[in-house]
């Protein structure tokens, strides 16, 4: 970055020269300007993580939203148990580190040429692109549940498209002996642990507030993420409260009938809730597909040891959109993919290989406030797979070895430890 | 999994000779997620910057990694590491010596 650009940036952030200017971390070697997309989990933690380590890329993050609200934690606030506004967060930070940070809608990815071009008419040069651009629902995909539907039925599922006050303001409005249904789509979606914390929070919201009311869950398969250790907890902490049906159980729903609160199953039972809570299928967002990346399924390929794109040359994909099984669709795995993105970036500037790639992720849920379980993948990527290594990762134990005072410590402990991976993670993000 | 050498063996091994050496930076990411950026911990997450000198820190994933020290994730994490990958680590993360 020219020095005349860095005091630029300093202005534009009413910061002293000296706190815009990154940390000189490693050589100049590899310059290059590195245009990211989505400021979520993925494109924030690659722009922090280039500021960090790599001085001589220069970057600019491209997110059409002024704040970010995660979906982790999003279901405490559906419980009551955390505000929103502590869970949401501004891009001030990362531009004070030296971040481009452009609020605009990009409208066209020009791959041949490297050019984005925003919503605004401007256009913006790469060498390299990196697209952590998340989901888009697929709206009729569930017959009747579009745009206007989820008004009735929320999704809960995009925290900009939708706030999770909403579905919030209805559960609250809910009265006591009521039904909380809720629709669970096929993989692969969004956050795989999801649906099952949510499930959960609402329960420890019912058994609290509502003793009288039930949830009925209806999903479109047979089993999910952490699955042990949820009905474990249902059975322990929520008992009567919760039923699941999978999908040899006529747990897929077919239709949805927002004027009569009901939603139709496989096999034509229907099924009314007071609220109901309708995560529908997903695909890539659309500038994604637009720009090529996403293939038949709706996601997007990727070479597994670099996160490029497996169908654009020069493009990095992240995150949620990606086709990187068995790396769930999750904040900290976009995240750790954004990282080794942009060493593998700075590395082909450079005209060297790109290091090992060596991927992490671990989920938390929460089951009450106190009670939080996990799920741990470490992964490693040949030219064509990513695969786990063997032997590691998995979910928290369960019952066998543990006495259960044991147990109720180990589960406490892990509550207490999301949230310092909440806190650590979002402070790397946005700190 | 592999059972991992003495610890000298940790320590000293050289990096194979095909593989590009990894990544201390990118690595350490993963740590960060949870143990904070500068290794700080936090919410009852242990420190793990400047906390440990290199032995201290091999051997210490070492008894995660064996059940031998008792933890909640360490365990199913460390395993997921070569102990190429934890030298490197050890010494990104280790108080100088």
């Amino acid at each position: 970055m020219s020095l005349q650009r860095r005091a630029l940036l300093a202005i534009a952030s009413n910061l002293p020269l000296g706190l815009a200017a990154p940390r000189l971390a490693r050589a100049q070697a590899g310059a290059g300007r590195v245009v990211i997309i989505g400021g979520g989990f993925g494109g924030a933690s690659a722009a922090r993580f280039a500021r960090d380590h790599f001085p001589a890329l220069e970057v600019t993050l491209i997110e059409r939203n002024r704040t970010f609200t995660t979906c982790p934690y999003g279901n405490l606030v559906l419980a009551g148990r955390r505000d929103i506004a502590s869970i949401t967060f501004g891009y001030g930070r990362l531009a004070a580190r030296g971040v481009r940070v452009v609020h605009q809608d990009v409208v066209a990815v020009d791959a041949a040429a490297k050019r984005v071009r925003l919503a605004d008419g401007a256009e913006v040069p790469y060498d390299r692109l990196v697209m952590s651009p998340g989901i888009d629902l697929r709206w009729g995909a569930i017959e009747g549940y579009d745009e206007a539907a989820s008004a009735r039925m929320p999704h809960g599922w995009i925290p900009s498209l939708q706030p999770i006050t909403l579905l919030r303001r209805q559960l609250e409005e809910m009265p006591d002996g009521g039904t909380f249904v809720m629709t669970i789509p096929g993989n692969p979606f969004r956050c795989p642990p999801g649906p099952y914390e949510r499930i959960s929070m609402v329960a420890e919201y019912l058994k609290r507030a509502k003793p009288r009311s039930r949830i009925i869950a209806l999903d479109a398969k047979d089993g999910f993420s952490k699955q042990p250790l949820f009905v474990d907890a249902w059975a322990e902490l929520y008992p009567g409260i919760i039923q699941w049906r999978g999908a040899s159980n006529d747990g897929r729903v077919m239709r949805v009938d927002p004027a009569a609160m009901e939603v139709e199953t496989e096999f034509g039972e229907k099924v009314k809730g007071s609220v109901v809570n309708v995560i529908p299928p997903q695909m890539a967002a659309r500038i994604a597909r637009d720009a090529g990346l996403a293939d038949r399924s709706g996601w997007c390929p990727v070479k597994p040891a670099t996160f490029e794109s497996a169908q654009v040359e020069g493009i990095w994909v992240l995150g949620d959109a990606t086709i990187a099984a068995p790396m769930p669709k999750s904040g900290f795995a976009a995240s750790s993919q954004g990282k080794h993105a942009i060493a593998c970036i700075a590395a082909s500037l450079a005209g060297r290989a790109p290091p090992p790639a060596t991927f992490f992720n671990t989920c938390y849920s929460h089951v009450a406030p106190d009670y939080g379980i996990s799920v741990v993948g470490v992964y490693r990527a040949s030219t064509t797979a990513l695969t786990e290594v063997e032997g590691s990762g998995g979910i928290s134990p369960r019952n066998a070895t543990m006495t259960s005072e044991r147990r109720a410590q180990h589960r406490q402990l892990e509550a207490l430890y999301a949230d310092g991976w909440y806190e650590s993670i979002t402070n790397e993000m946005f700190g | 999994m592999k059972v991992p050498m003495a610890l000298s063996c940790l320590l000293f091994a050289a990096a194979p000779a095909l593989a590009q050496a990894p990544d201390p930076v990118v690595l350490a990411g993963a740590c960060q997620g949870c143990h904070g950026i500068a290794g700080q911990g936090g919410h009852g997450i242990p420190q793990i910057k400047d906390a440990h000198g290199r032995a201290e820190f091999v051997s210490l994933m070492q008894a995660f990694r064996t059940n031998q020290r008792e933890a909640t994730v360490m365990g199913r994490i460390a395993r997921g590491y070569t102990d190429e990958q934890v030298a490197v680590l050890a010494a990104h993360y280790a108080r100088a010596q």
